[in-house]
């Protein structure tokens, strides 16, 4: 890595080297990867004005880390400039002012919404180095040969278009690709387990009685939904055809359960953001929630008890990628490529697996962890040693084992993903109807 | 407009004794006068307003709007019984926040206005009501949270002096934070017009009613209250407009668990539904101005000023 490295960032930054001596560079570089059999170098663009170029990125909050634009400028020399929004507004955005971005870094049911309306170009899978070794769920909806398709927006359904100025969603893999997966995750309730005072198993315990006025739900309707499915569906009350596609009267009677829940008093609050949802926790006021991952984490960096706890009917899972605005073109598009090569080649894994998500391309994110790290993080055995955050703060002392276990253990028994139903319009309309009730 | 008259009176009469051609001009003047604002409302309010208008009957799917003439927008928004209960609802928060601001509006403009004897005093007391309103209106609101929480200061400090044993929950997540929240946000701005109605009242009158035989009570009540209205009609329409047209505050307060019509259209702009939005945006539009012309029927502001 330091090998391919040290060349590649004096070639970007001394402007006075002839292309003669760059492409020898380039060449000898080159070379010396394949020889190593690690193909890490980069940038694989000499252009000398790559510097100047600036990529514009926005997106969700999860995956728009300044530490990952400052690696790019070191890596690769250009600029990565990052904007974070909230899903509903990053969705907006997307559609409505595509010329204000060049990379898209959404969610695949975000990007079941925003690829029709024409506004992103699809990725050619030759030009994307790892594409062979992106973990199988994105490509066929299969985490193993065997495994099951999980309902909902499953993200290979969405991952593929027809051609390459098609706006229509592929059945089967082709060379198009709408979304390079980046970052995603299995979600299912957090507990505060000092406060809930007995175990808890199941998606049904959210309205256990027992529990009255101190749980919370969150209010994105079509992430809320699916946990409210998943509730309905653990208590027997609603047969699902499918939980991420339901129709008018899976959405009543799902609604009405929840409706009954909330006017019997069941929920503290409902809550939209990060945030709101760590302060709900932290606070005592909810101790049984839908919580994202790293809400955990913080509450649990605070030193309260708050455990992911993984429930018998499986998780909701959700998954980000990047994608490319329609406009891109010329050196700006070969930076977008080379980005997103980038992206896949291990360092960002790494981190963001550190952070308790889980990266695409799992082989070269390994070789960026500590053998205790990809343990902990990846395997669901005990810490060998204290584990770090990407900062360096400890997250988790020795002893420790993650929730819910292995990467298999908790990708491979996903029950639904994040979900745009075809009955959206209809379900928004209800969801209100049940904040408003 | 008593500006632009007496400015351009006098020129009128100078550019008629000189030059004829110069006549257009002292007509245009007030004009061009009004012109910077004319072309401020027309930019800022009438097109964005026409906008929504037009907006409002557009089709729409979760992706994309489409330009067109359909009431479904309208129908959908009027037919649905959760329009009526936001609208009941947000109607319920603003009558309690106007009676309890107007409550305490009126108290502390008529201690400030009439028990406060020196003027300095008068306006230190007056800058100090406002010192709150240095800070962000969303750190005033959310420093409640912790406050009122199930384990907040005051459910502890309660519990700890005995007067209770089981937390009040009814203090947060409840419309009364909503409430309580509206109620510290606005009450300034009932405060300063009945304050400023007051400072105007012509002593004479108090002393006239007094030596009339009038007791305290109807002195406020005939004297006073009567020559405040303008006031309290201007302080009204502030805190009225102001939470009909909320969605932050009630949805921070009622932990998301209440809707307002403000929610109800940040909610719809969120799902790229501008067309439902804007629809809903006119509706709105239509009852506030509704609300504002009916106040303004009882309390004739020109006349009284």
């Amino acid at each position: 890595m330091t090998d391919t490295r040290t060349p590649s960032t004096s070639a970007t930054l001394s402007t006075g080297v002839s292309r003669r001596t760059l492409l020898k560079g380039t060449a000898a570089v080159a070379g010396a990867a394949v020889g190593s059999g690690a193909i890490t170098g980069f940038p694989t663009i000499w252009a000398q004005n790559i510097k100047n170029v600036t990529l514009r990125q926005f997106g969700t909050g999860v995956s728009n880390l300044n530490a990952v634009a400052d690696k790019v400028k070191e890596d690769l020399g250009f600029t990565l400039q990052m904007t974070a929004l909230d899903s509903d507004a990053v969705t907006q955005r997307a559609v409505t002012q595509p010329k204000s971005y060049d990379i898209a870094d959404i969610e695949y049911w975000i990007g079941k919404k925003v690829f029709p309306a024409g506004v992103m170009q699809p990725m050619d899978v030759k030009k994307i180095k790892n594409f062979d070794k992106i973990v199988p769920i994105f490509i066929t909806g299969k985490l193993t040969p065997e495994s099951a398709i999980a309902q909902g927006t499953a993200p290979h359904t969405v991952g593929f278009v027809e051609g390459k100025d098609s706006t229509k969603f592929a059945k089967a893999p082709t060379e198009w690709m709408t979304l390079i997966p980046t970052i995603y995750n299995a979600d299912t309730l957090g507990i505060r387990p000092d406060l809930v005072g007995r175990p808890i198993s199941s998606w049904k315990d959210l309205l256990d009685p027992a529990f009255k006025g101190k749980a919370s739900l969150l209010n994105i309707p079509s992430i809320g939904i699916m946990d409210a499915a998943m509730v309905c569906e653990a208590m027997g009350e609603v047969k699902y055809g499918d939980k991420g596609n339901m129709t008018k009267e899976e959405i009543d009677k799902t609604l009405k359960i929840m409706t009954d829940a909330k006017k019997a008093g069941q929920f503290r609050a409902f809550w939209k953001t990060f945030d709101e949802s760590v302060n709900l926790m932290s606070s005592g006021e909810v101790i049984i929630q839908s919580m994202w991952s790293p809400a955990v984490a913080a509450v649990r960096s605070k030193g309260i008890q708050c455990v992911y706890q993984p429930l018998k009917e499986g998780y909701r899972a959700w998954g980000g990628g990047l994608g490319i605005a329609k406009h891109l073109s010329g050196l700006e598009l070969d930076a977008a490529y080379e980005y997103i090569n980038w992206y896949l080649s291990g360092w960002v894994g790494a981190y963001l697996n550190r952070q308790g998500y889980y990266s695409a391309v799992l082989d070269t994110a390994k070789q960026h962890m500590s053998p205790e790290e990809w343990a902990f993080w990846m395997e669901g055995q005990p810490a060998k040693a204290d584990i770090l955050s990407p900062e360096g703060k400890v997250m988790e002392k020795a002893g420790a084992v993650r929730d819910g276990g292995s990467f298999q253990d908790r990708m491979g028994r996903v029950a639904c993903w994040n979900a745009v139903m075809d009955e959206d319009r209809y379900m928004v309309r209800k969801w209100n109807e049940f904040i408003a009730a | 407009m008593t500006l632009t008259a007496e400015t351009s009176r006098p020129s009128v009469t100078a550019a008629a004794g000189r030059v004829r051609r110069r006549r257009l001009l002292p007509r245009v003047a007030p004009y061009l006068q009004a012109a910077p604002l004319t072309v401020m409302l027309l930019l800022f309010l009438l097109v964005p307003i026409l906008t929504i208008v037009v907006v409002s009957f557009w089709d729409y799917d979760s992706v994309r709007f489409y330009p067109d003439f359909v009431l479904t927008n309208y129908t959908e928004l009027l037919t649905s019984p959760v329009t009526w209960k936001t609208y009941l609802n947000t109607l319920k928060y603003a009558a309690l926040t106007w009676a309890i601001t107007l409550g305490i509006g009126f108290t502390v403009a008529y201690f400030l206005a009439f028990h406060v004897r020196s003027t300095t005093w008068q306006m230190v007391l007056f800058l100090v009501c406002t010192i709150p309103f240095w800070t962000s209106n969303i750190i005033r609101m959310i420093s409640w949270i912790p406050f009122l929480g199930r384990n907040g200061l005051l459910n502890s400090g309660l519990i700890s002096a005995g007067i209770i044993d089981q937390p009040l929950e009814f203090l947060l997540f409840s419309d009364f934070s909503v409430v309580l929240a509206f109620v510290h946000l606005y009450a300034l701005f009932m405060v300063v017009p009945i304050f400023n109605s007051m400072m105007r009242i012509d002593r004479a009158l108090i002393e006239a009613a007094r030596d009339g035989g009038a007791s305290a009570a109807q002195t406020l009540w005939n004297v006073i209250l009567p020559l405040t209205k303008p006031g309290i009609a201007i302080g009204s329409i502030f805190v009225v407009t102001l939470v009909m047209g909320d969605f932050i505050t009630v949805r921070l307060m009622s932990g998301g668990q209440s809707a307002s019509i403000g929610l109800m259209i940040a909610n719809e702009i969120s799902l790229l539904q501008y067309p439902a939005a804007a629809a809903n945006a006119v509706v709105l539009l239509a009852v506030v101005l509704i609300m504002v012309v009916a106040m303004l029927r009882i309390v004739d502001i020109r006349k009284e000023l």
